[in-house]
C-alpha cells in the first residue's frame, strides 16, 4: 500500500496498539475497521441501512486504503463476485441488510463449501411484509445453517473490534471460511457511541497466499479441468462420500474458529454476576438493553446475571451450559419474532425449562428495558407493576 | 415526583418548527457539560411545520447502554397544545406508557386535559405543570422560536439536572458553534460575519433570559404537592 502504513499482526492491532476515544456511528466503526484491515477488494450493492457502511467504504477506497471497489448489479451478483474474487487469493469485504442478504443467500451459503475467506457485514433490517427498513434480526436465522462463522455486535465498539478480528479469523488455515459480523441497523449503524480506535497508520498485515490452505487460481489462465472433471461427478458413491466429508470439514472448521474467538475477543460470551439465580441472556443490540436491565436490577438490590453472547456460530454451547448450570431462570430478549437465540440456548442446555421465551419485539420496534424488568420481577416471584399499554 | 433520580427517560412531543429535536440535542449537551450522560433519538415523518415530531432523551449520572425510543417515560414534555387536542403525535394518547409518580410539562394557555386524561394521570400519581411557554418566549425574547428554551428551562429548573452555566455553554455551542472564539478585536472577521454574530449573540442572550425566567418560575413550584395540575401564570 502506498499510504505508508505500519503493518502488524492482529494480536498487536487489537490488544497492544494505542487507542484513542472517538464518538462515531456503528457504520463508521465498521468502515474504520475495514480501513485498518488491508482489504484488497470490496464489492457491494446498496440497501438501507447497509448503504451507510458501503458508502464510507467507498470513501476509504477513494483515499487509497482499498485496492479495488465496485458496485455489483445486485446482491446475488455481489456475493458471486466475492466467491470469484476469493479464488484469486485476495482479502475481501462486503456488507448487506435484510432483503439484500436473502437475495444474496444462494451464493453466500456456498461460500463455506468453496472455502471463501471474506468478511460479511450484516446490518439487520426487516425482511418480512409489511416491508420496513427498521432493525429486526430475523435474517440472522437464515444464516445459521450455512457454516459461516457469525459474530453479533452489541454496540459501536464491538462492531469495530469484531470486524477487525473477523479478517484474521477468516484467513486462518484451520478455519478458512467466511466470517459474518452482524449488528442491528439504525440502533447501532446510525447511532453514535464511544469507540476506542488505534491510529489509522496501523493496519493488519496483508494477505499472504502462501499461508492459505487453498491455492489461489491464476484467473488469466484458469484451470478448466477442475470444473469439468470434478471428483464429485465421478460416481454417485464418490459424490455422496466427498460431499459428506466436505460438509463435516466445514463445520469442523467452524468449530475450530472458537479458539480464535477466545484469542481475539476474549471468548464467545461475557458473564456478569455468575452466581445469580436469574439471568438475562442476549446478543447484539438486545445485549445493550439487557445490560441496562442488569444495572436497573442491581440498583434495586436484585441479584440478576447477564450473559452476552458474542459468537452465534460457532455457538458457545459448553460455555452457556456452564454459565447456566445453577440458574433457575434465563430471560432471553430478542429483536425478532421467532426467537432463534432462545431456540439455540434451549438446544444447548439440559435444563431447557428454565428458558423464558422473550421478551421479543419485531418489525424493528424498540426493546424497552421495562419489558425485561417485568420478566425479572416475575422470575424472582415479585409483584410487578402493570405497564400501561 | 422525586427530583433526585439518577436517571430520567423523557419523551418530548411537539410540532415541526418548534425546535423539539434542537432542544433534545441541547439537553444532551447540557448533560455532557455537567459531566453526566445523555442519549437522544429523534423521530419524525415529513419534515414540515406543524407535523408531529417526537424526541426521546435519556439523561443519567451514569453511562447509558440502552438504545431506541423511550416507550415508558418518567417525564413527558408537550410543546404544543395540539399534541393533546388534535392528537398530533406518534404516541396517542400523549401519556401512553407514562410511569407512576412522573412529571408532565405542557405548553398551553388554556386547559387541555379532559376528565378522562385527568383520571389516568391522577391514578398514575403524575404531576402536570402547565404554562404558556410560547407567550413567555414572545414576552421575553420577542419570538415564539424560544418556546423550546422555555420548555427546556422549566424541565431543568424542576429537575435540577444541570446548572444554568451548563445550559448557557450548551446553547452557545448549538447557536455559535463550539469552535468559535469570540475575540472582539480581531480584524479577520468581515463585517457580514460580525453582523451575523452580533445577531446570534443577541439571540443567545434572549434565549438565556427565557431560561432564567423559567428557572425562577420552577423554583416556586412544589412538585410534592397533592395537586394534579399546577398552573403557572406567565
Amino acid at each position: 500500500m502506498s499510504l505508508n502504513k505500519t503493518l502488524v499482526d492482529m494480536d498487536y492491532l487489537l490488544n497492544e496498539a494505542p487507542r484513542e476515544k472517538h464518538f462515531i456511528t456503528g457504520a463508521q466503526a465498521m468502515a474504520e475497521a475495514v480501513k485498518r484491515a488491508s482489504v484488497d477488494m470490496a464489492i457491494a450493492y446498496p440497501i438501507t441501512p447497509q448503504s451507510e457502511v458501503m458508502h464510507l467504504v467507498g470513501d476509504i477506497y477513494a483515499q487509497g486504503h482499498i485496492k479495488e471497489y465496485y458496485r455489483a448489479e445486485e446482491e446475488l451478483g455481489t456475493m458471486s463476485a466475492i466467491a470469484g474474487a476469493a479464488r484469486a487469493g485476495v482479502r475481501l469485504f462486503t456488507a448487506t441488510s435484510g432483503p439484500g442478504l436473502l437475495r444474496g443467500l444462494e451464493a453466500i451459503v456456498s461460500w463455506p463449501g468453496h472455502r471463501v475467506p471474506c468478511v460479511l457485514g450484516i446490518l439487520t433490517r426487516v425482511v418480512n411484509a409489511p416491508l420496513s427498513i427498521q432493525p429486526d434480526n430475523i435474517e440472522m436465522a437464515y444464516m445459521l445453517h450455512c457454516g459461516a462463522v457469525m459474530l453479533h455486535a452489541e454496540n459501536q465498539q464491538d462492531t469495530f473490534d469484531y470486524t477487525l478480528a473477523a479478517f484474521a479469523i477468516t484467513e486462518k488455515v484451520d478455519v478458512y471460511i467466511p466470517v459474518a459480523v452482524a449488528t442491528e441497523g439504525f440502533f447501532v449503524t446510525h447511532a453514535k457511541g464511544y469507540v476506542n480506535m488505534m491510529d489509522e497508520k496501523y493496519a493488519y498485515k496483508e494477505v499472504d497466499p502462501y499461508e492459505a490452505p487453498v491455492p489461489a487460481m491464476d484467473n488469466e489462465v484458469p484451470p478448466a479441468r477442475i470444473q469439468r472433471d470434478a471428483p464429485v461427478q465421478k460416481s454417485n458413491f464418490m459424490s455422496y462420500l466427498i460431499h459428506s466429508v466436505w460438509q463435516q470439514e466445514i463445520w469442523d472448521s467452524n468449530r475450530r474458529a472458537m479458539k480464535y474467538i477466545y484469542q481475539y475477543l476474549g471468548g464467545p460470551i461475557e458473564v456478569i454476576n455468575p452466581d445469580a439465580d436469574v439471568f438475562i441472556l442476549a446478543s447484539g443490540c438486545a445485549a445493550a438493553q439487557a445490560r441496562e436491565a442488569n444495572r436497573y436490577a442491581e440498583e434495586e438490590g436484585l441479584s440478576v446475571g447477564l450473559i452476552k453472547v458474542k459468537a452465534i456460530r460457532p455457538f458457545p454451547k459448553q460455555e452457556i451450559r456452564d454459565a447456566l448450570k445453577n440458574a433457575k431462570s434465563v430471560i432471553i430478549p430478542e429483536h425478532n419474532i421467532i426467537g432463534w437465540l432462545a431456540s439455540e440456548v434451549k438446544s444447548s442446555i439440559d435444563n431447557s425449562g428454565i428458558v423464558v421465551d422473550g421478551p421479543r419485539v419485531y418489525g424493528g420496534m424498540t426493546l424497552p428495558v421495562e419489558l425485561i424488568m417485568t420478566e425479572i420481577y416475575t422470575a424472582l416471584g415479585m409483584e410487578t407493576e402493570t405497564l400501561q399499554a | 415526583m422525586a427530583a433526585d433520580k439518577k436517571r430520567y427517560n423523557m419523551r418530548i412531543s411537539g410540532l415541526g418548527g418548534q425546535g423539539v429535536v434542537t432542544s433534545a440535542h441541547i439537553l444532551g449537551s447540557c448533560m455532557d457539560n455537567a459531566g453526566k450522560f445523555a442519549s437522544l433519538v429523534p423521530f419524525f415523518g415529513s419534515e414540515k411545520r406543524m407535523a408531529p415530531v417526537e424526541a426521546y432523551v435519556r439523561a443519567s449520572s451514569e453511562p447509558i447502554y440502552e438504545v431506541g425510543e423511550v416507550v415508558y417515560p418518567d417525564i413527558i414534555m408537550i410543546y404544543h397544545s395540539q399534541v393533546v387536542t388534535h392528537g398530533k403525535s406518534y404516541t396517542m394518547p400523549f401519556y401512553t406508557g407514562l410511569k407512576k409518580n412522573s412529571l408532565v410539562i405542557i405548553n398551553t394557555g388554556f386547559e387541555v386535559l379532559n376528565e378522562d386524561d385527568k383520571k389516568v394521570l391522577s391514578d398514575l400519581n403524575a404531576t402536570v405543570v402547565q404554562f404558556d411557554a410560547t407567550a413567555l418566549a414572545i414576552k421575553i425574547a420577542g419570538t415564539e422560536l424560544a418556546t423550546n428554551m422555555a420548555m427546556m428551562g422549566m424541565l431543568l429548573g424542576l429537575t435540577g439536572l444541570v446548572t444554568e452555566a451548563h445550559i448557557e455553554a450548551a446553547v452557545r455551542e448549538r447557536f455559535l458553534g463550539n469552535s468559535f472564539v469570540a475575540s472582539g478585536g480581531t480584524a479577520s472577521l468581515d463585517s457580514a460575519i460580525e453582523k451575523k454574530f452580533k445577531k446570534k449573540e443577541d439571540l443567545l442572550a434572549k434565549n438565556m433570559e427565557v431560561i432564567n425566567a423559567t428557572f425562577e418560575m420552577a423554583a416556586k413550584i412544589d412538585l410534592n404537592s397533592d395537586e394534579l395540575i399546577i398552573n403557572i401564570a406567565v
